[in-house]
């Protein structure tokens, strides 16, 4: 057993802290933190990253990526967590670029994974529909051949950032023989074709992250199509896997957590700051030692990794546990916020801490929502871990 | 990194594991807990014999010099096999307090003593009022002509039974509940004044309260330096709790995995009970408490071994910090988890899981006693809030 890190990733961590601390500007952080400014501040922090080789981590070396090992990736996430920076958009460098560099043609590679790793190209995520949520399988979006074309007919829903995205990635039923997952397909969509619309769904945070997306007789290129026809629950299934590790945000709890204590030193309650109420330090203690506990399991997940065992199903335990976590943390932020918790702004009364949380908190909702809701997860450690049938 | 063990470690596990599947049955633990000893020294000679009992030691003082993620390892699988042998209560805190002190040198013999399965061993340091605040002591020692004698009564005593010698916290300066002022005392079981009721808890271990009657001690039989016995208490109940931990770890899995067998087997509606998604969720519930546990298990057992390998003091010192605060929130995580998962294996085994004869129950009170040695989940939770939010 060997729990420490060797010299050279000691010396990388120095070097990612260095990066942080001199590149994630006080402008960004300001602009990334509105939600008027939001989408053009993402991209410029990514084309920081993009200059600094540091856009893909997970990526292969050969398309672009970092080809750093493991044990520097689990640096890299925990670093960027404890300055507070955000993650990048995961639609094109997390979600689709992965399909794109596994399953893709060389003519696809050419085309899109550049201008994934530039953030020239805003992808977004076409998978659930109105009728397919956790079956996500029961899809009924149409992708019919017509000479060089496939003619799309459908919707798309819950579909977040649609109205920035250049591009979008869709699975669609290309056939309705034998399983639901067996007639269905992995498909690159240009945003500009004529017959897509965009519905705009404003979320319970008040602010318009997901959209629906219409598909009128819209006329697709066949070269769009990812691998064969009708594999494409194979290529999605594998995008799942890579969406759940990525979620359990131990160094974003981290960091929630210490605003929290900050902003609970200058709470007073009683007469004293809240840090010494003792409901309040009960509270904070028990998300912290579940933290704890999450960040050595994630541990374990990248010992694993190092020693070639790819994530199995316990990335669902990263994914249920962190989730629960993230929404603990918030409801803890609304809870030191008090009387400020319901306030709609953060400019004119000088105190962001409430209008973070109260956003946070609505929007956090959909973390044990998304990724395959944390029951599916359950499902699957049930019948994978445990062997219940 | 890595969290595997190693080759020597692997081989200790599992001679363990097999030692107690081939020779520890529940019917032969029945019959042990019920016992005048409440456990079985023909086992004690053979853990003696196999080497189990010199794990923890220093090899100069004749041990493997095995450090706190081994004696998880140990106590994992005696959890498993929930073992009545007073592994904790003898060789890691009784002997872990002679062995670690400054003065272990004078201590070689005894030390020998217990690796060779001879002499056995209690750390008496709860008193009636004291509740789980170690400096909370009110047990006196007076100097007279030389000796200190103390006064006083010590209670819950795990192994306080069969101990032949007794480390014995005792004020020598300071008010009741200073944390100066405290010594650690090696006292005879037999001495004169010494006086013992022995009791058997729920979990079938038994444990003694110890009766100090004007009890002469001479003033070389100090462990530690007089009046500084605090620190090292609180360090060999540090080390405990992590061992503890291991042990309940070990009753965990098995409750995970004869709950999960049980719902495979027991048919009710025409099926398997555990083809109810109600129910396989709440053993999904379950494994991953117990995963999490195991994960602060692991970084508790290897903050503390970082902390004692410092050479620097003060890298020594922020390490003792950080381990501190590692155990306390594995103490709570413990409670919690221990509280979970044996209500849950009760529940899912429903009408038979109420019984005497099924090993369920038993495991569950062990968990239940674990929770209240050392400090509960709150005691620990209100510490751990301390060291974070001061």
């Amino acid at each position: 057993m060997d729990i420490t890190f060797s010299d050279s990733d000691q010396a990388f961590r120095t070097e990612v802290r260095q990066f942080f601390a001199e590149s994630y500007t006080d402008d960004l952080k300001q602009r990334l933190g509105s939600s008027a400014t939001f989408s053009e501040a993402i991209i410029d922090w990514q084309k920081v990253l993009y200059q600094q080789g540091w856009i893909a981590p997970d990526w292969p070396a050969e398309y672009g990526g970092t080809g750093w090992s493991s044990a520097k990736k689990f640096i890299y996430e925990t670093e960027r967590a404890q300055a507070g920076v955000p993650d990048v958009l995961p639609f094109g460098l997390k979600m689709v670029g992965p399909v794109i560099y596994n399953f893709g043609t060389d003519e696809q590679k050419t085309k899109f994974l550049p201008a994934i790793l530039n953030s020239d190209h805003w992808w977004c995520q076409g998978y659930s529909e109105p009728g397919a949520g956790s079956d996500l399988a029961s899809l009924s979006t149409r992708a019919e051949r017509d000479g060089d074309h496939y003619v799309v007919n459908g919707a798309k829903v819950w579909t977040s950032y649609a109205q920035y995205a250049d591009w979008i990635f869709c699975l669609v039923r290309t056939s309705s023989d034998g399983k639901p997952q067996q007639g269905i397909s992995f498909l690159l969509i240009d945003m500009t074709l004529p017959g897509i619309s965009i519905n705009p769904i404003i979320g319970i945070d008040n602010r318009h992250t997901l959209n629906e997306v219409v598909f009128d007789n819209v006329r697709v290129p066949v070269d769009g199509l990812i691998g064969e026809e009708n594999k494409g629950w194979t290529y999605a299934k594998s995008l799942l896997a890579h969406e759940r590790n990525a979620i359990a945000g131990v160094g974003d709890i981290k960091n929630g957590l210490s605003a929290i204590h900050e902003h609970a030193e200058k709470t007073m309650s009683a007469g004293q700051p809240l840090t010494r109420d003792p409901a309040f330090r009960a509270r904070f203690s028990q998300i912290q030692i579940d933290v704890m506990a999450l960040e050595y399991s994630e541990l374990r997940t990248v010992a694993k990794s190092i020693s070639g065992q790819g994530p199995g199903p316990e990335s669902s335990l990263l994914k249920i546990r962190g989730t629960e976590l993230q929404q603990r943390v918030q409801e803890l932020m609304l809870y030191v916020a008090g009387n400020f918790a319901g306030a709609q702004t953060s400019d004119s009364i000088g105190n962001d801490f409430a209008d973070r949380a109260r956003v946070e908190y609505m929007y956090g909702r959909a973390a044990t929502v998304y990724g395959g809701s944390n029951e599916i997860q359950k499902n699957i450690i049930a019948k994978a871990i445990l062997g219940l049938g | 990194m890595n969290f595997d063990y190693s080759e020597e470690q692997t081989l200790i596990k599992d001679s363990v594991a097999k030692y107690l599947q081939n020779n520890y049955d529940f019917d032969t633990r029945k019959k042990i807990a019920a016992s005048e000893l409440g456990y079985s020294n023909e086992h004690w000679q053979q853990f003696a014999e196999l080497g189990w009992l010199a794990i923890p030691f220093a090899e100069h003082l004749g041990g493997f010099g095995g450090n706190a993620i081994d004696d998880a390892i140990v106590m994992e699988e005696l959890g498993k096999g929930l073992a009545l042998e007073p592994y904790l209560a003898c060789v890691i805190m009784f002997g872990g307090l002679l062995a670690n002190g400054p003065d272990a040198s004078r201590h070689e013999q005894d030390i020998a003593a217990i690796i060779d399965g001879s002499l056995q061993g209690a750390v008496a340091f709860t008193e009636t009022q004291s509740r789980y605040e170690l400096a909370d002591v009110k047990t006196t020692a007076s100097l007279s002509n030389g000796q200190y004698i103390l006064n006083g009564e010590k209670v819950v005593v795990a192994n306080g039974q069969a101990a032949d010698k007794l480390i014995i916290s005792a004020r020598t300066a300071g008010e009741q509940s200073d944390t100066t002022g405290i010594t650690l005392f090696y006292v005879d079981a037999n001495a004169a004044g010494v006086s013992k009721t022995d009791y058997p808890m729920m979990d079938g271990h038994r444990v003694a309260n110890i009766t100090l009657t004007d009890v002469a001690v001479d003033s070389e039989n100090i462990v530690g330096e007089v009046h500084h016995g605090y620190d090292n208490l609180a360090r060999a109940i540090d080390r405990a709790i992590i061992a503890t931990a291991a042990e309940a770890l070990g009753i965990m899995e098995k409750l995970l995995h004869t709950t999960v067998a049980y719902t495979q087997t027991r048919k009710q509606f025409g099926v398997a009970i555990g083809s109810f998604q109600a129910l396989q969720h709440r053993m999904v519930d379950m494994f991953i408490n117990v995963e999490q546990t195991r994960s602060l298990l692991l970084r508790s057992a290897c903050s503390n071994v970082a902390a004692h390998q410092a050479s620097d003091p003060n890298t020594c010192e922020e390490l003792l910090k950080q381990s501190k605060q590692d155990t306390l929130a594995l103490k709570v995580m413990v409670a919690q988890v221990g509280k979970l998962v044996g209500d849950e294996a009760l529940q899912m085994h429903g009408g038979i899981g109420m019984t005497d004869e099924l090993d369920v129950g038993h495991y569950v009170k062990r968990l239940l006693r674990i929770n209240t040695m050392f400090g509960d989940e709150d005691y620990s939770m209100q510490a751990f809030a301390k060291g974070s939010l001061g």
